[in-house]
């Protein structure tokens, strides 16, 4: 193992820090504790069931809705955060306001959040008889225990991924790049369009991609707000809890597994657009 | 741009680990006080469900006292609440649980199917080891709008229904098989007509909830719905809470609820606690436990203890039993499965 980190590193000679092969060995560690071997336990799980099974279970009528429920509301959240993330990153970045730090540190609260308290929060605020929903509700448009209800749930969820993702990209941009293309003449939205927004675009992308992710395996604060109703709006994650609910061990990992594999790909494809990108933008 | 991405995952990953950590710490703490105490004391784990918390809150103190002047020996409960099933599987994983007292003897079958617990626990106390019982009933909005009566006027048009999900709340499948007794008296078990009047009922329903105590805040605090399906223990307690704004209604039918309480045997041998432990469950039986059993709005059953809270529960309402479905593995095949009658209401085509 060793061997071989060390000739990746190799271009340099020998490491200049110390203590690599200490904390590298403490990464490996933490990795295979928390991340791989959990993992590892789902596909094992996942296998005692035969192919035939676990594509039965997956299939289902109402499971592939759950994966639809689930993908379509969080993948609209994810871009409802790219957009609205950038703004937020941009505003907090660019301008000095009374209050910022507070505001800044708002951005956070999502993950501080039980989730389920949110979703308690969320559902009493967007519901018909609520503060916010009742506005809509006078509009013909019910928010609660619908799509959009699930979707606002990601939202708030996934926002801070975004833009922690995009604000230390924005301190590190130098405003020179823009002066120079203002002095060259460049509009506003150009300078916007062709300048920032190339050097932003892969962090949008990891926000977008942790956003999505997140969204997909939401379960605690969707769960209040989604109403429940299955084929309609029964999100992937309760389908899970109703399988282990009766006892359905291997049936419920099967899901999952499904689930981990889009996240999975998902994450892989964002990886691989922002290396293509950064190519580009680092040369 | 890679970086950022792996950062932020280390990161996800360490936070991880001091919440795991500090779960760890958390849980490890209880059991190791009991055994370290050199005087007579001793410690029990009741793992139970959530609406039995204000009583078991109660009865802990009675029990304490009673103990301690029956063996002159402190005992400390440690009580834990969620929901029925979840509760039944962390017992499964290790959480060492001396006794369970749960919404249905199936939960408790399954942790006997892992050989933590005896068979024959059902009969090891009175009443199929059910010291208490409850029902279920319907709460409405003060006035009753809609007239609410009996089951058959929750299937009409315009009736908003409240219920949690068989499928994610154990609770919740005694809601499903009362409304299935009623259709079953009403139409002389023709089970076509039965289905139609479940599956009527079902889509009636607005919002369906993981947990019961989800259903009741959808109700309650966001408003949803003219009519919500409870446990009568539950519905007395949102009464007595705010008595000015809803009414309960007792249908003509609906099914006695058994919870089940048994006696972990496998952590109790090791724990030494068994006596303990079966006494704890044994005096539940007791004229004073099921008093207080009754003041907390499950109903007793001692018959004459039941009796003298004749104004507070409707004691005339039919009642059918998890009997009368064969028991809970066969109830369960035939309603719950997957695939079975309760999915088959979304997942049929509609007529």
């Amino acid at each position: 193992m060793q061997q071989q980190i060390v000739k990746v590193k190799n271009k340099k000679g020998i490491h200049v820090i110390p203590g690599f092969s200490l904390s590298m060995g403490v990464t490996i560690t933490l990795l295979g504790l928390i991340v791989l071997i959990p993992l590892a336990s789902i596909a094992l799980t996942a296998s005692k069931l035969s192919p035939m099974e676990f594509f039965k279970i997956v299939t289902d009528k109402q499971v592939v809705s759950g994966y639809i429920v689930s993908l379509s509301c969080a993948l609209i959240a994810a871009l409802v955060n790219s957009v609205f993330g950038v703004i937020l990153a941009w505003v907090l970045v660019r301008y000095d306001f009374p209050c910022k730090r507070i505001v800044d540190g708002m951005i956070e609260l999502p993950f501080a959040l039980p989730t389920a308290v949110a979703g308690i929060a969320l559902t009493s605020l967007y519901v018909d008889k609520g503060w916010i929903g009742g506005i809509f509700a006078q509009a013909g448009i019910e928010i609660a225990y619908t799509s959009i209800g699930i979707t606002i749930a990601m939202i708030f969820i996934g926002i801070p991924f975004v833009v922690r993702s995009i604000q230390p990209v924005l301190e590190k941009l130098d405003n020179e790049y823009e002066e120079a293309a203002a002095i060259l003449g460049a509009s506003r939205r150009r300078i916007f369009f062709k300048v920032i927004f190339p050097e932003i675009f892969p962090a949008m992308l990891t926000g977008f991609g942790l956003a999505l992710a997140r969204g997909i395996g939401e379960y605690g604060s969707v769960v209040f707000i989604a109403g429940n109703i299955p084929l309609k709006t029964q999100i992937a994650p309760l389908l899970i809890v109703s399988k282990l609910e009766q006892y359905k061990y291997a049936d419920a990992t099967a899901i999952a597994l499904i689930l981990l594999i889009i996240s999975f790909l998902i994450l892989l494809l964002i990886n691989i657009i922002q290396v293509r990108t950064s190519k580009y933008t680092n040369s | 741009m890679k970086g950022i991405l792996s950062k932020k995952l280390l990161a996800l990953s360490v936070t991880g680990l001091v919440l795991g950590a500090s779960i760890f710490t958390g849980c490890g703490n209880n059991t190791e006080e009991g055994t370290a105490g050199e005087a007579k004391k001793v410690e029990i784990t009741n793992v139970s469900y959530d609406p039995t918390r204000e009583f078991y809150a109660a009865y802990n103190e009675e029990f304490k006292k009673y103990w301690k002047e029956e063996k002159g020996e402190d005992v400390e409960i440690v009580a834990s609440h969620g929901g029925s099933g979840s509760q039944a599987r962390s017992v499964i994983e290790g959480n060492e649980a001396d006794v369970v007292t749960l919404a249905l003897a199936r939960d408790i079958t399954a942790i006997e199917n892992e050989g933590l617990i005896e068979s024959g626990w059902i009969d090891q106390f009175e009443h199929n080891s059910s010291p208490y019982t409850s029902t279920i009933v319907f709460l409405v909005r003060k006035g009753n709008e809609k007239g609410i009566k009996d089951w058959g006027d929750l299937v009409k048009d315009g009736v908003g229904v409240i219920t949690p999900n068989p499928k994610t709340s154990g609770g919740a499948c005694w809601n499903f098989l009362a409304a299935w007794a009623y259709a079953d008296k009403e139409f002389n078990g023709d089970e076509a007509k039965i289905k139609d009047f479940v599956t009527k009922l079902y889509k009636n329903v607005l919002v369906l909830d993981s947990g019961a105590r989800g259903s009741t805040s959808t109700f309650v605090e966001n408003g949803q719905g003219d009519v919500l399906l409870a446990w009568e223990n539950e519905a007395f307690l949102t009464l007595k809470e705010k008595p000015n704004e809803y009414e309960m209604i007792t249908p003509s039918i609906s099914i006695l609820a058994e919870p089940s309480v048994a006696v972990v045997d496998s952590v109790a041998k090791e724990r030494g606690t068994e006596e303990v432990a079966s006494a704890y469950l044994e005096y539940l039986y007791s004229d004073a436990a099921q008093k207080l059993i009754g003041e907390n709005f499950y109903r007793p059953t001692n018959e004459t203890i039941l009796k003298d809270f004749s104004k507070t529960f409707n004691l005339n309402m039919n009642m059918v039993t998890i009997n009368d479905f064969g028991g809970w593995d066969k109830a369960y095949n035939d309603y719950f499965n997957d695939g079975a009658i309760f999915d088959q209401i979304y997942t049929a085509p509609a007529q």
